[in-house]
C-alpha cells in the first residue's frame, strides 16, 4: 500500500530528549495480543503473501492440522446446545390451537424462554424442521403428518417477530417464578427465593439494567434503590395475546366493534391487575425483608443514641451553667466584701486624715497664738481675727499634706520670730506657686 | 484447499477458465474480458440462471425454462438442491422442495426421483419409462454440465476449469462432494472460495478501487438464506471475523408475503373461489408471479400482478405499489436489520466500526432493505447497493465476478501450487488485536492516537504514513498501541412531563405504522437518541524516535512493519531527507 497522508502534525521533541541513534525501544507486541485467524486465500494480495510465506517450502498434512487447530473458529456447529426431549403429548397437539401452545416448548427452548436469543430460536427452528418436516415423515411412510410441523412454524413465526414475541412473553406463565410460600421461606434462603421472583419479573422492564433483589449483605442504598425502582416499575407487559377473536368479515360491523371494545377493556383490566399483582409482590417481599427491619433498627438505634447523646450534652451543659453561675456568685461576693473592707479602710483613713488635718490645723492656729498673734502685749480681737483669718485662708489653699508639713515645721516652736519665719516662708512659697495672690494675706505678712 | 475426493486436473496450458457462482436458487457464470470480470448470459439470455433442472419427455431443461416447469411439471423438476450436497438426509431442510421433486434418503446421501427418460421408441404409448433416482451429486453434475455448456458455447471453446463460490459454512464433505460433482461434469475446480469474499474481491478489483484498510459487512441476501459476514479488509487481504446464516428472513419469505397478499385479494374479489394456496398448481403460479412482481417492485414504485387461471379457472390481475409492499414485508426487513446488527456484535464490533456494507444476492436489489441498513449504520458508512450507491455493482453478479477474477489469478498454477498456496499453514497467521499508531498533539494539547496498522491486520504487514511538521525543528515519533471504545453521551434528560408525552407519541406512531403505509423513520425518536462516538484510547508505548531539524512545513514519513514473529520495525525520516531513524522491537 502507498503511504497515507495524514493531515496531523507530529509533536515537538521534548526538551532534553536523548537516545542512542535517536531511537528508544520501550515495548513490543505480546504474543497474547495477537489472534491466529484464517486469511481468505483469495485475491492478488493474498497470493503475493502466499508466495512469500511458501518460499520454496512444502507444507504437509500435519502442518495443516496444526494450523487449523490454532486458527480461531468462525463457523459454529449447526446443531448445538438445543436438545430437549420431545413430549409425546406435545407432538399430538392440534396446530389450530396455537393460542394455547407453549411456543418455547415446541421449539425445545423451555429452558431459555424469554432469555432465548434470536439466533437460538432460529437454530432451534431449523433443528425441528430437519426432523419434523412433513416431507421427511412422508419419506418414512407417514404421509400427511404435518400437524406438529405447523405448530413449529407458528411458534417460530411468533418468536421471531419481536412484537408478537413480547405479546406471548407477556402471558408466558411458564416463565413466571411464583412467589415463595411461607413454608419455603421458613427454610431460609429469603433473598434467593425472592431474588428469583424479581429476576423473572425484570423481563418486563422497559428500563435496563434492573436492580436485583440482592442479599443480606446489600447496602441500605442498594435496598432502597431496589424498592424505589420496583415501586415505580415501567413494564411493557400487555395482554392482547389473550384477546377474544374479532370476526373479520365485513357483515358484522357492530359485533366487531363490540368485540374490539371488549378486548380493549379486558386488556386494560388485566394490565391494572398485573400492576396490582407486582405491587403486592413487593409489599410481601418488603414485609419479610429483614434488611429493612435491620436498617430501621439501625436507624432507630442511631436515633436513640443521638437522643442519649443529646440528653447527656444537655445535662452537661446545665451542670456547666450551674457551676459557672456559682462561680460568678462567689466572685461577686468576694469582690463585694473586698470593696466593703476597702471602703471601710478608706473611711478610717479619711477620718484619720481628717483628724490629722484638724490636729495640724490646731498646731497652725496654736502657733500664731503662741506667737501672740505677732503683736506686743495683748492682741486685740481684731488682730486675732485678722491673723486667724490669714491662717484660715492659707489652710484653705493648701492640701492636707502641706498642712501636715507646715504643722511639722511649726511644732514645738516657741520663738515668735521663728514662728513668723515659718509662716513667711510658707506665704512666699504659695505666692511663688501662684496659690496666693499679692495682698491677700494682710495680717501675717506684716 | 484440503478438499479430498475425486478431482480433475488439467494442464495449466490447456485451461479455459470461468468463475461460477453456484447458488441454491440461482447460479451465474463469469469470465474475464480485458481484466474486467463479466457475467455471461446463457442461451436464454439469463445472467441469473435458476439452479433448477426439469425433465419433460426425456428432455432436460435447466435455468429459467426449468423454473417455468414448476407449474406444469413439478414432480420432475429439481430445485433447491445445492445445500444438500455432501449431506445426510437427516440433516437437510426439505422445506423449499415441497413444490417440486422431494428429496429422499438414499444411503449416505440425498436423492430425487424423476422421470428423466423418454418412452423408448416402439414401445406402447401408455407404458411409462421407469423413473430414475438421482443422487444430489448426480443432479449437481448435470446442472454444472449445463452451466459449463452455456459458457463454452459463449466463449467458443470448451471450458475446462472454474473457481466456484460456496457459503462460508460449507463443510469439508460438502466441498468434496461439489468438487467430485464438477469432476464428473468434466470440470476442474481450481478453487472453492467463500461467497462473501468473492463479492469483496469483485469490488476491490475495479480499476478505480483503492486498496485500503476497511471493515466490511457483506450481507448476502438470497432466495432461501441470508448470510452475513464481517470481513476485515486489510491491504487487499481478507479475514472473516464473524458470520451468521439465517433461513427465515429471505427472498422466499418476501415471496410468501406477496403470495398471501394477492391470495387474500383474489379471495376478496372472488369469495366463492378456492384459495389458490390450497392447490399445488395454483400455488406454483401464485409463487412465480409473486416473485416477478417483487422483482418489479425493486425497479418501479408500482408493479402488476397478473395470472391466467389462478384458481378455479379465474384470471386475476391487480397492481401493488411499493409502499404497500414495504409495509407488508416490514417484519422480514426488520429481521434482516437485526441479523446484520447481531453479526456486527458477534465480531465484537460496533456499527460505528463498519466502513462499508456490501450488499450481495438477488434480494439485495430491494431498495427498502438497503435504505434500512443505512439507518442502522452511521452516515459515513457506505452502503453498496443499487438503491443507495450509483457506483454499486449488480448484487446478483458480484460472486460470479469474484470467482472469475480469482480464476484468472490462479489459472497458471498447477494443482500442487494451488494446494500449497491455500494450505492452512499459509492462511493461518497471527492478526494483531490492537492497532499500532503514533501520537499527535490534539487541538487542546491532549495526545491523539493516529492509527497506522489497524486491529485485525494479518502479519506480516507494513504501513507507511506521512505527517506534517508545520513549525519545523525536532519532532517526536511516539509509537503506541491503541484501541477503540464507544463513548455514549446521554441526551439531556427532558423534564418528566415532557418526556412522558414524548414517549407516548412514539408509541402512537409505532401503532399507526402498522396500518399506515408511510413513515418508517421517526424524527421524534431521533431527537431523543443518545450520541455515540468511537474514541481511540492510547495503550502501551512501544517506542520513541526523534527526527531532527525538519524544515518548516516539512513532512515526516513513518513506516511500521510487523513481521510474522510479531517483531516490529519502525523507521522515520524527513521526506526528502537522507538519513532515517530506525529501530527494532522484539515481540514481548
Ligand atoms: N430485482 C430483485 N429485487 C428483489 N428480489 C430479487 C431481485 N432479483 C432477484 N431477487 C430475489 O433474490 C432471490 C435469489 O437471490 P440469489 O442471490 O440469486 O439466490 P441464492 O443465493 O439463494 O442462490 C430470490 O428470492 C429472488 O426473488
Ligand atoms: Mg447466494
Amino acid at each position: 500500500m502507498d503511504a497515507t497522508v495524514i493531515s496531523l502534525p507530529l509533536p515537538a521533541l521534548p526538551e532534553g530528549w536523548e537516545a542512542e541513534k535517536d531511537f528508544r525501544a520501550i515495548g513490543g507486541i505480546t504474543k497474547s495480543s495477537a489472534t491466529a485467524r484464517t486469511l481468505e486465500p483469495v485475491g492478488p494480495h493474498f497470493l503475493a503473501h502466499a508466495r512469500r510465506a511458501r518460499h520454496k517450502r512444502t507444507f504437509s498434512e500435519d502442518d495443516r492440522i496444526q494450523a487449523q487447530e490454532r486458527a480461531k473458529k468462525i463457523e459454529e456447529n449447526e446443531d448445538s446446545d438445543i436438545s430437549e426431549p420431545e413430549d409425546p403429548i406435545l407432538l399430538q397437539r392440534d396446530a389450530k390451537d396455537w393460542k394455547t401452545q407453549d411456543h418455547y416448548k415446541v421449539l425445545g427452548l423451555s429452558k431459555y424462554r424469554w432469555r432465548a436469543t434470536e439466533e437460538q430460536i432460529k437454530r432451534a427452528h431449523r433443528k425441528k424442521v430437519l426432523k419434523h418436516h412433513p416431507d421427511k415423515k412422508a419419506a418414512a411412510g407417514r404421509a400427511d403428518d404435518d400437524n406438529f410441523f405447523k405448530c413449529i412454524q407458528k411458534a417460530t413465526e411468533i418468536l421471531l417477530d419481536p412484537v408478537k414475541r413480547r405479546q406471548f412473553d407477556s402471558v408466558d406463565e411458564e416463565a413466571d417464578v411464583e412467589p415463595p410460600t411461607k413454608k419455603q421461606l421458613a427454610k431460609g434462603n429469603y433473598y434467593k427465593l425472592w431474588g428469583n421472583v424479581f429476576k423473572s419479573e425484570a423481563r418486563f422492564s422497559k428500563i435496563h439494567p434492573v436492580p436485583s433483589f440482592g442479599d443480606e449483605n446489600s447496602t441500605k442504598e442498594e435496598v432502597e434503590n431496589f424498592y424505589n425502582f420496583w415501586y415505580n416499575f415501567d413494564s411493557w407487559r400487555s395482554f392482547e395475546y389473550l384477546d377474544e377473536d374479532v370476526p373479520d368479515d365485513n357483515e358484522n360491523r357492530d359485533q366487531k366493534r363490540h368485540m374490539e371494545r371488549k378486548n380493549a377493556n379486558a386488556r386494560k383490566k388485566k394490565k391494572a391487575e398485573d400492576n396490582a399483582r407486582l405491587r403486592k409482590l413487593l409489599d410481601d417481599a418488603a414485609a419479610g425483608d429483614e434488611r429493612i427491619k435491620r436498617f430501621r433498627q439501625e436507624a432507630n438505634a442511631a436515633k436513640h443514641k443521638k437522643r442519649l447523646e443529646r440528653e447527656a450534652a444537655e445535662r452537661a451543659a446545665a451542670e456547666e451553667a450551674r457551676r459557672k453561675k456559682e462561680e460568678e456568685e462567689r466572685l461577686a461576693k468576694e469582690a463585694e466584701e473586698k470593696a466593703k473592707a476597702e471602703r471601710e479602710a478608706a473611711k478610717k483613713a479619711k477620718e484619720a486624715a481628717k483628724n490629722a488635718v484638724k490636729k495640724n490645723k490646731r498646731v497652725l492656729r496654736g502657733s500664731v497664738k503662741d506667737a501672740n498673734y505677732f503683736v506686743e502685749g495683748d492682741a486685740s480681737a481684731a488682730t486675732i481675727d485678722a491673723v486667724l483669718g490669714d491662717v484660715e485662708l492659707i489652710q484653705g489653699r493648701i492640701d492636707a499634706d502641706e498642712i501636715a508639713a507646715l504643722a511639722t515645721k511649726l511644732a514645738g516652736l516657741k520663738v515668735v520670730d521663728e514662728i513668723k519665719g515659718v509662716w513667711k516662708g510658707e506665704i512666699e512659697r504659695l505666692l511663688a506657686a501662684g496659690k496666693l495672690k499679692d495682698g491677700e494675706i494682710k495680717a501675717l505678712s506684716s | 484447499m484440503g478438499d479430498s475426493g475425486t478431482r480433475l486436473a488439467v494442464d495449466p496450458n490447456d485451461r479455459v477458465t470461468i468463475g461460477i457462482s453456484f447458488g441454491n436458487s440461482n447460479s451465474s457464470i463469469a469470465h474475464l474480458v480485458d481484466d474486467k470480470a463479466e457475467v455471461i448470459a446463457n442461451e436464454d439470455g439469463d445472467r441469473q440462471i435458476p439452479t433448477i433442472l426439469s425433465y419433460v419427455d426425456g428432455d432436460e431443461y435447466y435455468g429459467q425454462q426449468a423454473k417455468n416447469f414448476l407449474v406444469r411439471n413439478p414432480t420432475n423438476t429439481i430445485a433447491y438442491f445445492r445445500d444438500f450436497l455432501g449431506k445426510e438426509f437427516k440433516s437437510i431442510d426439505p422445506t423449499h422442495n415441497h413444490a417440486s421433486a422431494h428429496p429422499q434418503e438414499s444411503g449416505e446421501t440425498v436423492a430425487f426421483t424423476v422421470k428423466d427418460k423418454a418412452a423408448a421408441e416402439g414401445e406402447e404409448e401408455e407404458e411409462e419409462p421407469a423413473p430414475s433416482t438421482l443422487t444430489v451429486s448426480e443432479v449437481a453434475t448435470r446442472y454444472l454440465r449445463r452451466l459449463v455448456g452455456a459458457a463454452s458455447e459463449y466463449l467458443g471453446k470448451k471450458v475446462t476449469s472454474a473457481v466456484i463460490t460456496v457459503p462460508t459454512n460449507f463443510g469439508e464433505k460438502q466441498r468434496a462432494a461439489l468438487i467430485a460433482a464438477a469432476a464428473a461434469a468434466d470440470l476442474e475446480v481450481l478453487q472453492l472460495i467463500s461467497e462473501p469474499v468473492a463479492a469483496v474481491l469483485a469490488y476491490d478489483a475495479r480499476p478505480e478501487a483503492q486498496i485500503s484498510d476497511k471493515m466490511q459487512v457483506v450481507a448476502d441476501l438470497g432466495g432461501t438464506r441470508s448470510d452475513v459476514a464481517i470481513v476485515a479488509s486489510r491491504g487487499g487481504m481478507y479475514t472473516v471475523l464473524a458470520t451468521a446464516h439465517d433461513y427465515e428472513f429471505t427472498g422466499v419469505a418476501l415471496d410468501k408475503v406477496l403470495m398471501d397478499h394477492f391470495a387474500k385479494e383474489f379471495l376478496k374479489k372472488n369469495p366463492k373461489a378456492k384459495d389458490p394456496r390450497e392447490t399445488p398448481r395454483s400455488l406454483a403460479k401464485l409463487r412465480l408471479e409473486a416473485e416477478a412482481t417483487k422483482r418489479a417492485l425493486s425497479r418501479g414504485t408500482n408493479a402488476a400482478f397478473s395470472v391466467e387461471s389462478l384458481s378455479d379457472g379465474i384470471d386475476f390481475a391487480t397492481t401493488i405499489n411499493r409502499l404497500r409492499y414495504e409495509t407488508l414485508a416490514r417484519t422480514v426487513f426488520e429481521g434482516i436489520n437485526r441479523l446484520v446488527e447481531s453479526v456486527v456484535k458477534k465480531a465484537g464490533l460496533d456499527v460505528l466500526d463498519i466502513d462499508e456494507v456490501v450488499l450481495v444476492g438477488g434480494t439485495a436489489h430491494t431498495p427498502r432493505i438497503a435504505a434500512n441498513l443505512g439507518f442502522l449504520f452511521p452516515q459515513t458508512t457506505r452502503i453498496l447497493a443499487p438503491a443507495t450507491d450509483t457506483s454499486a455493482i449488480n448484487p446478483s453478479e458480484l460472486q460470479a465476478r469474484g470467482a472469475a477474477l480469482q480464476a484468472s489469478l490462479i489459472c497458471d498454477y498447477d494443482p500442487e501450487d494451488i494446494e500449497q498456496s491455500t494450505h492452512a499453514a499459509v492462511t493461518t497467521v497471527p492478526h494483531v488485536a490492537n492497532a499500532i499508531g503514533i501520537v499527535s498533539p490534539g487541538p487542546s494539547g491532549e495526545e491523539v492516537f493516529v492509527p497506522i496498522i489497524p486491529t485485525d491486520t494479518a502479519v506480516p504487514a507494513r504501513r507507511t504514513v506521512q505527517l506534517s511538521v508545520p513549525a519545523g525543528g525536532d519532532v517526536l515519533v511516539k509509537v503506541v498501541e491503541g484501541n477503540t471504545h464507544i463513548k455514549v453521551t446521554k441526551p439531556e434528560p427532558a423534564a418528566k412531563e415532557n418526556g412522558e408525552s414524548k414517549a407516548a407519541k412514539v408509541e402512537d406512531a409505532d401503532e399507526d405504522a402498522d396500518e399506515d403505509d408511510s413513515d418508517f423513520s421517526d424524527e421524534e425518536e431521533e431527537e431523543e437518541e443518545e450520541k455515540r462516538e468511537k474514541v481511540w484510547k492510547i495503550g502501551s508505548t512501544l517506542a520513541e524516535a526523534a527526527v531532527r531539524g525538519v524544515k518548516k512545513d516539512g513532512k515526516v514519513e513513518v513506516s511500521i512493519t510487523v513481521y510474522a514473529d510479531l517483531t516490529v520495525v519502525v523507521t522515520a525520516r524527513e521526506l526528502g531527507g537522507k538519513s532515517a531513524v530506525r529501530g527494532t522491537l522484539p515481540s514481548a
